[in-house]
């Protein structure tokens, strides 16, 4: 099994189980064994679950990824360390974030139920072409992954958050924008198009939307 | 060892000795005496009860008598057979008292009355692997061992530095036990010297191994300050410089070149003083806690009776004499050497050492192959798919190393509490043959399906687990190894109470997983019995005569019109050879080989396949052929580098070593009659461009300055070095040349020399200007040549032979073997193997010998018939598969392809291909491909296991609340 076996759902999980921070562990970069180079996959997953992270109110300190050898005993220890305290200080997530448990739950539910999605969307458009770490920051903190974040993800995201929140109960369109924190017009958008998709329904006499 | 011990063909006589050999080649009778342990090997446990109760202490052999052990002890923590034995200190033995261990062994194992026991084996070869005898510094007055109390030697130190060492791991110093703030090592103890008692040669891995005991100094006690007093450093090996770099860089540490002499004891501080001198501060004297005496390597100790004992000759060094070309090769046909007793030679070397004299006595025996093998049995494997999850849970104290810092018993406790856990214990040692016995018998007692043993890394002792559990009927991939001491109890020591929280922790998660494993069944595949060798230098060649000298067809492919690679180049060696003529014969014996097949001018167009099974495409002065094989070899050598600096290419006078070599063999007359040669060494490479030693250069320079100095004794020679690297018994050589006066002159890389072609008095000389280090200033020599020691460089093709038969490369791009020591000529790619200067630079007998090691290697995959491939690998649940291909662009082996099914094209992984890296699983958007093992749901597991068990309990309460 290579870094590269790292799922994005297994992130998710550990933060949705209370860890307060997950620390990824690859070889060095460009040192592969084999002809996998596998661990460029793993920072693939990590820097854009650090954007989804970032998107949903989590601190993407929270989650690290670094590379070394077997013989790097010692610099594994420093950074293991150094990654303790940072998570320290951090405090215990999602309240040190000023989300509650069940927000937090919920946004990484929300996330969770995204990642067939969000594996395409990687495939096709956050393809980096050249294999070096630098590379890869660049690439996922260009204006163009941006974008692309914007449109393919943070949309998708939102309407995911708002289809828990119905799962719940009925709500009005202020009731979601409040609950979710989000711009009414924004969320007026969504229950626009997802009522012709007809995911969502309009009830009259609440005035409140409900689950088709 | 644990390997060895349990391989079905290998028999282990510990506490033997040979009396001596008769008979020859392919008929050897040898007669042993096994020496009285007075222990029942077959009832001894290795619980050690008898040492707790033994009365007589003894200082530790095992430990350089620095700690005591008792009269009856087992050797050390990890001997094979891990059982007892009694010391000649025994008060029984003695003065016949006592007897207190036969009153305590609950097994019986205590028997006072063996006798030596006389036994004859017959065999058809013999591999001498005896060893050497550490350089004993105490006989010498000079070093002060053996008087003061803080002078240790370096195999000293390394016990002191090992966690089964006597103050288990804490560098203690002897006079009072305290931790020494300031540590000396002094280099070439009892090597490169003439004198009385010592040895004139090099003995090649003190360099190394003390950078190392330095870098496992600095991290036990970052603030420890150590200084290295030595003569030349000799990083030669592959990856040696950059490691002796990591070592130089640590704060806290200094490399000083100087001669130095042991001063005084303090009597107050017991500290000792060294005197050294420096260019810088001249002489010095300068107080340390604890000097470490880097001592060389002596012939065994026993090296006259085994020449007689086994009719070979020794070297006047009482090395065992080899053959110049086959340094695994006695005098006596049928006998090989391996290790030390060739002369001395680091780990990675033994290793290659052995698999080449392994090959060779395959070609002796190859005959009556397979006669007397025995196989494996396991018992059938048990049907538990119907059953509950019934586990084991066995921790591991090994030795100190576990329970010194884990509390064992409670972890044992906590196992029991856990969901499915229906039996824990604890044990010593997990990995000795009794507690795997142990546990085999348990699983089958208790009725187990699954088992988890909490002890080190899988790394080293899975397949051993594996093979456990599958003694107990149960599948193999039912096992699960927790790994509390790599990352738990070895990182932290000082954290008892975190650790044993830790270590359960670990538990829980691989309990969890355990529940969720699935049996997996391994894939047996034919193999193909032909061998590729890729490269037809002397590495390539020699390989390939000796697969084909055990019955296998080889296919040799040589890029060149000739075979013969770059010994083409080389006329002599150091120690005389006549390469041509060497040369020559071997490429005879390739033609002549009936199952030797050869292509020359060849290029491999396609590689695919995998172990057992390749096809290889290869378009050659033949045509195009297609050549089926079960393994392959890479010898694809290495080049010499082209310089662009010391005027090379622009004045005809300035030569690399090959060049010169070439023109000494024909005799050129400028040259011959030549007043003044110059050799600048390490051009090319120990430099920011090329951060290895070239290894072969300055063994070379002085082969041709040597045979300079043959031809026209009166010729000045100046070899301008960083470092002469004149390793093991080339050294020698190194004093030949200097007493035939071969001027040395050391350059600093900051203050390379300069070159310029000048006239002086009418006569045209390269002017060479250096510093010289002892006497500060500039040196000028006009001389009439100038020979770069160009390094050698990684081959012109290794990429594209990496690509095609995907095999890594290194940092410095020469091949990469899958393990420095432990797999020394094997590739990471199942099935392919590495010899000659593609793996690294290396003089002739040295790719000769890592030549056979490959044929060995190889030889282990040829001559079986089939060969079985991990059950841990990815499948497609086709009813979820979307057809988006993915897994298919993920996949670097094309481990997965589209087929056509009645529900449209679904992706289908070849399991022979895959890898069982899962990079697909993460691509995957519908979880339809799964890496069997490691699925989805067994990790998942794992994660949910890992949180803290009081948070579990919270979220019950509060779910529980809820209803």
């Amino acid at each position: 099994m290579c870094s590269g076996r790292i799922d994005l759902k297994f992130i998710l999980r550990a933060f949705s189980n209370g860890t307060d921070g997950v620390f990824i562990g690859g070889c060095h970069l460009g040192e592969c064994n084999y002809v996998t180079h596998g661990n460029y996959d793993a920072l693939s997953v990590v820097l854009l679950c650090r954007k989804i992270m970032e998107h949903i109110g989590l601190n993407p300190e929270r989650l690290r990824i670094e590379f070394m050898s077997s013989s790097d005993g010692i610099r594994f220890a420093a950074l293991a360390n150094d990654f303790s305290r940072k998570i320290k200080e951090l405090g215990p997530l999602g309240t040190s974030e000023g989300i509650d448990e069940n927000g937090l739950k919920s946004k990484l539910e929300a996330v969770n139920k995204l990642v067939p999605y969000i594996k395409l969307v990687e495939r096709e458009r956050l393809r980096v072409p050249v294999k070096s770490e630098e590379a890869y920051n660049k690439f996922f903190n260009s204006d163009e992954v941006n974008r692309l974040f914007n449109e393919l993800i943070v949309d998708k995201l939102a309407i995911s958050q708002i289809m828990l929140l119905l799962r719940e109960k009925s709500l009005s369109t202020g009731e979601i924008s409040e609950n979710l924190g989000l711009n009414p017009s924004e969320v007026s958008r969504h229950m626009k198009n997802s009522s012709k998709q007809g995911f969502v329904r309009y009830d009259e006499s609440g005035k409140r939307f409900a689950l088709a | 060892m644990v390997e060895a011990d349990r391989h079905a063909n290998i028999e282990l006589l510990t506490y033997t000795e040979v009396d001596g050999v008769e008979g020859e080649a392919g008929d050897f009778r040898v007669n042993l005496t096994k020496k009285p342990r007075y222990i029942i090997e077959d009832k001894c446990t290795g619980c050690a009860t008898c040492a707790e109760y033994c009365p007589a202490l003894i200082p530790d052999p095992y430990n350089q008598e620095l700690s005591t052990n008792k009269a009856v002890h087992i050797y050390f923590s990890i001997a094979v057979p891990l059982v007892s034995y009694i010391d000649e200190n025994c008060l029984y033995l003695k003065e016949k008292k006592c007897r207190i261990c036969e009153a305590v062994c609950e097994n019986g194992a205590i028997d006072f009355s063996q006798q030596p026991e006389k036994m004859e084996v017959k065999v058809g070869a013999i591999l001498l692997s005896p060893g050497f005898e550490p350089f004993d510094p105490g006989v010498k007055d000079e070093y002060g061992y053996g008087k003061m109390p803080n002078v240790v030697t370096s195999l000293d130190f390394e016990r002191l530095l090992s966690a089964t060492g006597p103050y288990e791991g804490e560098v203690k110093r002897p006079s009072d036990e305290k931790h020494p703030h300031k540590i000396a090592w002094i280099q070439c103890v009892g090597s490169r010297r003439v004198t009385e008692g010592d040895n004139s040669y090099c003995s090649a891995v003190c360099c190394t191994y003390t950078q190392k005991q330095v870098l496992l100094t600095k991290d036990h006690y970052p603030d420890v300050e150590c200084t290295i007093f030595h003569n030349d450093i000799r990083s030669y090996g592959k990856d040696f410089e950059t490691y002796y770099q990591r070592a130089a860089d640590m704060p806290g540490v200094k490399f000083v070149r100087s001669y130095v002499s042991i001063g005084k004891e303090i009597p107050e501080t017991r500290n000792v003083t060294i005197r050294y001198a420096t260019s810088e501060d001249g002489v010095k004297e300068e107080e340390f806690d604890l000097v470490v005496l880097s001592i060389g390597l002596n012939p065994p100790a026993d090296h006259n009776e085994l020449a007689e004992k086994f009719g070979i000759e020794l070297t006047s060094h009482n090395f065992c004499k080899t053959n110049p070309v086959n340094p695994s090769e006695t005098s006596c046909p049928g006998i090989f050497v391996s290790g030390a007793f060739q002369g001395p030679l680091d780990i990675p070397e033994s290793v290659i050492t052995a698999s080449g004299a392994g090959s060779q006595c395959g070609e002796i025996l190859d005959y009556r192959r397979g006669k007397l093998t025995q196989e494996r049995i396991y018992p059938p494997e048990r049907d538990v798919s119907k059953e509950e999850p019934r586990v084991g849970v066995f921790v591991c104290h090994c030795g100190a190393n576990i329970g010194r810092v884990v509390d064992v018993p409670s972890t044992v406790e906590y196992a029991l509490t856990l969901p499915n856990v229906v039996y824990a214990q604890e044990q010593l040692f997990s990995c000795t043959t009794n507690s795997a016995k142990e546990i085999a018998d348990i699983a089958k007692e208790k009725g187990l399906n699954r088992v988890v043993i909490a002890a080190c890394s899988p790394r080293t002792l899975e397949p051993l687990f594996r093979d456990t559990v599958r003694e107990a009927g149960i599948n193999q991939y039912f096992l699960e190894m927790a790994n509390i001491r790599e990352q738990n109890s070895w990182v932290h020591s000082k954290e008892p109470e975190e650790a044993t929280q830790k270590a359960k922790d670990i538990v829980r998660m691989s309990v969890a997983r355990t529940a969720l494993l699935e049996p997996l069944q391994e894939i047996d595949l034919p193999v193909n019995k032909t061998a590729l060798v890729v490269g037809g230098g002397i590495a390539g060649m020699t390989c390939a005569l000796s697969i084909a000298n055990q019955g296998h067809d080889v296919y040799v492919v040589e890029k060149d019109t000739d075979l013969g690679g770059m010994a083409r180049r080389i006329h002599y060696t150091l120690e005389g050879l006549d390469v041509q003529a060497y040369l020559r014969d071997l490429v005879h014996k390739v033609y002549q080989h009936p199952l030797i097949h050869v292509y020359t001018d060849a290029t491999i167009t396609e590689a695919t396949g995998y172990i057992g099974n390749f096809v290889t495409k290869v378009k050659s002065e033949r045509g195009a052929t297609e050549i089926k094989h079960g393994a392959a070899v890479i010898a694809i050598g290495a080049d010499e580098y082209k310089p662009t600096e010391y005027l090379y290419g622009e004045d005809d006078r300035v030569l690399t070593q090959l060049e010169l070599e070439d023109q000494i063999a024909r005799g050129e007359e400028r040259l011959i009659k030549s007043q003044s040669l110059v050799m600048i060494q390490c051009v090319g490479c120990r430099n920011e461009d090329r951060n290895y030693c070239a290894r072969v250069c300055c063994s070379h320079a002085i082969k041709n300055a040597l045979k300079l100095k043959e031809v026209n004794p009166e010729m000045d020679i100046y070899i301008l070095f960083r470092d002469m690297r004149t390793y093991g018994l080339m050294e020698d050589y190194y004093r030949e040349a200097s007493e035939k006066d071969v001027k040395f002159i050391r350059y600093e890389p900051d203050d390379n020399p300069q070159v310029e072609a000048v006239e002086e008095e009418g006569r045209p000389v390269l002017r060479v200007t250096a510093t010289d280090p002892i006497l500060g200033q500039k040196l000028a020599i006009d001389a009439d040549y100038l020979t770069l020691s160009a390094a050698v460089i990684p081959p012109a093709g290794n990429k594209e032979i990496s690509q095609l038969f995907k095999v890594s490369l290194g940092p410095d791009e020469f091949f990469k073997e899958a393990h420095v020591k432990l797999r020394p000529v094997d590739f990471a790619a199942d099935g392919i193997f590495l010899c000659g200067t593609a793996h690294y630079p290396k003089h002739i007998p040295e790719a000769i010998t890592q030549a056979y090691g490959a044929a060995g290697r190889a030889l282990t995959l040829l001559s079986h018939d089939i060969v079985t491939v991990s059950g841990s690998v990815c499948e497609v649940k086709e009813d979820d598969c979307v057809s988006c291909g993915a897994c298919i662009t993920a996949c670097m082996y094309g481990a997965i392809e589209f087929y056509d099914t009645p529900q449209g094209k679904k992706a289908r992984v070849n399991p022979v291909l895959c890898k069982g890296d899962g990079l697909c699983n993460a691509k995957c958007p519908t979880g339809a491909i799964f890496l069997k093992h490691f699925t989805d749901e067994e990790i998942l597991s794992q994660i949910d296991a890992a949180v803290p068990e009081e948070e579990i309990i919270q979220q019950m309460d509060a779910a529980v609340g809820d209803v």
